[in-house]
């Protein structure tokens, strides 16, 4: 059985991951058609397998932002495939195309590096962090909402005591998902606002704490200690804590992501990536190479404005996502 | 993960070829590989390097690199020459309306930073042009965005105009632009929402803002941290508001910034400014040359220099000019250099500034440690205002006693002594070398 069929039989047999693959399909859908209807333009294009249609297929994956070093060493593992197998025909070689991606993506990683890491009957911190205009608070007001769904007590920090309206846009989001947000003046001291947080989520027996952060470019020194004097409060304050230490990456950072995310896991021990804005026409293919690179596991995908489009990562059906038309060609 | 600058990678390419007497085809083939590698990597899109490494295909296989004596130079020339002239010239200017006030509309994705820049041309408008704007809220979706440009407009005493998020916004361009006429603001810049240039509702109602307020300037805002998408991005705006401009944010961060290339080669708008940091007064007009070079990883020196003008107080450093001509230089002048050397930035940064920089092993070990500083910030506290003042003084148990008090352990404060002896003969010497012959520039590896 081709490996695109058992992926396929996968979703078939699974009718709550055919729910999730459906939104994925939906939010993804500009994302899929250009990405998957390219490599498709490609095969038919090349007939045969030559230097010119890896060329080619380089370009379609560096188009997605997928990082360069890690498109030359897939090109080269492929090209390595395909002499072994002996592929003349394009076509055979979309199977392994496809295998090798999503082995990046899997990695040797369990593949329970995705689910939230939440505590039963004890406090949970997570920790979010990010560089300028990436989503924090809004993926925050998302989750605290999904959360409170769940039947969790949820607490919110307003740490992004910076940047102007910071701390009423998380004020907002607290209204509406109807949580309360710890919160101090504008411009005090972040390292104080997540230490009152901690303080309430106890004392108000809080199932989970969502610390916000200011946003900051990772190369600003000053403002990444900050950033660990907060994760170091939090450790202080409750043992095992933070349960997850969140990165939010704009799925059209190009490149820098890889820098964003080595430097965010230098300061705080990123556990886990939000991968925002993935309903444009960005592919964030930087993730593949982040997972590659620093087997950081992505945990959450924002795929719309609405609160229930931030989705738990799921490897499969993000691939699905990405691959869907090819899967239905066959 | 640091990326080579191209020089590097051409010039370890070079290596391999040095020792042939000519340089072929496939040797122009390998360098074009490299050049392309390195834009790549800089996220210029894809179709803009194809275009561009054709261009420089043609010029480098032509005579004017195979035939010169130093290849690897000339093909960074041509690289950046085409580079630049992609990019076009400078064009800082913002539109002055015949019949005030002047309008400008900022529009861009979610998060690329158009409440901030709005606050900041609002403030370069006045600060440089004399003129009294008029900031105008119509990002009624994000929660809290009036808000913050409302706070904003606090910071920087300027009115701010908003009917909260029930009016739509093209209602409150239009009621915006009426009571600056009434009110004699000479412009009115528009805070759009964040919007994705694929939601034909929110691209439609940015076209319906347009025709009301019609604006005399569209800045498209980008965050210059963008990827391959940037193409995609700014040809949608583009071809459905016809942008007069871009502004590129965040060109603080360590982003090679492709970006700038991509949006100029699609668009063929002008790059007008270049948002440098959180602050107000954080932004400037953008220099396409000194773009090319960070694209290319070739270093910003200009940057560098400016930066350290902006940083080290003039009269200061007139005070430590004539301190080092007649060696009168102490460790508390030493300690207020640090000082200055600090508010520049990280070191690695500035390093990352000059070109060929990373070449000097020797510097990023030795002296670029921030660690090593702050011992030499350490030892030079512990010492008493004498000792600073008069380091001939320092006997053995004074120095036992700095090292204490510093953490450190004597021969440490051995070096830092000796060190600073050397570096003020050195002073001396540089100081009489810089009158001898004046205005002579840096020598730059490449040039």
């Amino acid at each position: 059985m081709s490996f695109m069929k058992k992926l396929k039989n996968r979703f078939k047999q699974d009718e709550e991951t055919e729910e999730v693959s459906s939104k994925y399909k939906e939010g993804m859908k500009k994302t899929r058609n250009s990405f998957s209807g390219r490599i498709n333009d490609l095969i038919a294009r090349y007939r045969k397998v030559d230097e010119d249609f890896f060329e080619e297929l380089e370009e379609v994956l560096i188009s997605a932002d997928v990082g360069v070093m890690t498109v030359m060493d897939l090109i080269d593992e492929l090209t390595m495939e395909v002499k072994r197998q002996n592929i003349k025909d394009t076509k055979e070689v979309k199977d392994v195309i496809s295998e090798k991606l999503v082995e990046i993506y899997y990695g040797d990683d369990d593949e329970h590096v995705e689910e939230l890491n939440i505590q039963e009957n004890q406090l949970s911190v997570i920790l979010v962090v990010g560089v300028n205009g990436v989503g924090k608070t809004t993926s925050i007001g998302k989750l605290a909402h999904q959360l409170k769904r769940q039947g969790k007590h949820v607490v919110l920090a307003a740490g992004d005591t910076f940047r102007a309206g910071a701390i009423e846009q998380l004020e907002v989001w607290g209204e509406r998902a109807n949580v309360d947000v710890v919160k101090q003046s504008a411009g005090s001291d972040p390292a104080a606002v997540i230490f009152d947080g901690i303080k309430a989520a106890k004392s108000r027996n809080a199932d989970v704490l969502i610390c916000d952060t200011a946003g900051r470019l990772q190369n600003k020194v000053n403002l990444m200690n900050e950033l660990s004097k907060v994760k170091r409060v939090i450790e202080r304050e409750v043992p095992g804590a933070p349960h997850e230490v969140l990165l939010v990456l704009d799925a059209t950072t190009g490149q820098n992501a890889l820098n964003q995310a080595k430097t965010f896991s230098e300061a705080t021990n990123v556990s886990g990536i939000v991968l925002t804005k993935l309903d444009g026409t960005a592919k964030g293919g930087i993730v593949l190479a982040i997972r590659n690179e620093l087997h950081i596991p992505v945990k959450y995908v924002g795929l719309g404005e609405q609160v229930e489009d931030l989705q738990e990562f799921n490897a499969h059906a993000f691939v699905y996502g990405l691959f869907a038309d090819m899967l239905e060609d066959e | 993960m640091a990326f080579e600058g191209l020089a590097d990678r051409l010039q370890s390419t070079i290596k391999k070829i040095t020792g042939k007497g000519k340089v072929s085809e496939q040797d122009v083939k390998e360098m074009t590989r490299e050049v392309r590698l390195a834009l790549l990597e800089a996220d210029v899109n894809f179709k803009v390097v194809k275009g561009l490494i054709n261009r420089i295909k043609e010029r480098a296989v032509g005579q004017e690199v195979m035939e010169s004596l130093t290849p690897g130079q000339q093909v960074i020339k041509v690289v950046k020459e085409e580079l630049t002239t992609l990019m076009g010239g400078e064009h800082s200017k913002i539109a002055v309306s015949d019949r005030p006030p002047t309008v400008i509309m900022m529009v861009g994705l979610q998060g690329a930073g158009k409440t901030t820049t709005t606050g900041k041309l609002a403030n370069h408008l006045r600060k440089k042009h004399n003129r009294s704007p008029l900031l105008v809220a119509c990002d009624i979706y994000r929660p809290a965005a009036i808000k913050q440009l409302e706070t904003l407009g606090e910071q920087l005493d300027m009115p701010v105009f908003s009917m909260g998020t029930e009016t739509s916004p093209v209602d409150i361009a239009g009621k915006a632009i009426e009571q600056a006429k009434e009110q004699h603001n000479d412009y009115v810049i528009i805070d759009t929402a964040g919007r994705l240039h694929v939601d034909n509702e929110l691209m439609d109602e940015l076209q319906q803002i347009k025709s009301v307020a019609r604006p005399d300037e569209i800045f498209l805002v980008v965050d210059s941290m963008t990827g391959q998408d940037a193409v995609n991005v700014a040809e949608s705006f583009n071809d459905q508001l016809d942008i007069s401009g871009v502004v590129l944010t965040k060109l603080d961060g360590d982003t090679r910034g492709g970006a700038a290339l991509s949006i100029k080669a699609v668009t063929d708008k002008p790059i007008k400014f270049a948002g440098m940091g959180e602050k107000l007064d954080e932004l400037e007009a953008f220099h396409p040359e000194r773009m090319a070079s960070r694209i290319l990883g070739m270093g910003d020196v200009l940057s560098l220099i400016e930066k350290a003008q902006t940083n080290v107080d003039e009269k200061q450093a007139k005070q430590l000019e004539e301190k080092m001509r007649t060696m009168s230089f102490t460790f508390d002048d030493f300690l207020e250099q640090m000082g200055q050397v600090k508010n520049m930035g990280p070191l690695d940064d500035l390093m990352a500034m000059i070109p060929g920089a990373n070449k000097m092993k020797g510097l990023k070990n030795a002296q670029l440690d921030e660690k090593q500083l702050v011992h030499v910030e350490a030892i030079i506290q512990s010492m008493t205002k004498k000792e600073r003042q008069e380091p001939g003084i320092m006997n053995a148990s004074r120095k036992k006693r700095i090292a204490k008090g510093s953490g450190t352990s004597v021969s440490q404060v051995n070096r830092l002594l000796k060190q600073f002896e050397e570096m003020k003969k050195m002073m001396k010497q540089m100081t009489n070398i810089q009158k001898g012959k004046k205005g002579k520039g840096m020598n730059f590896p490449f040039m």
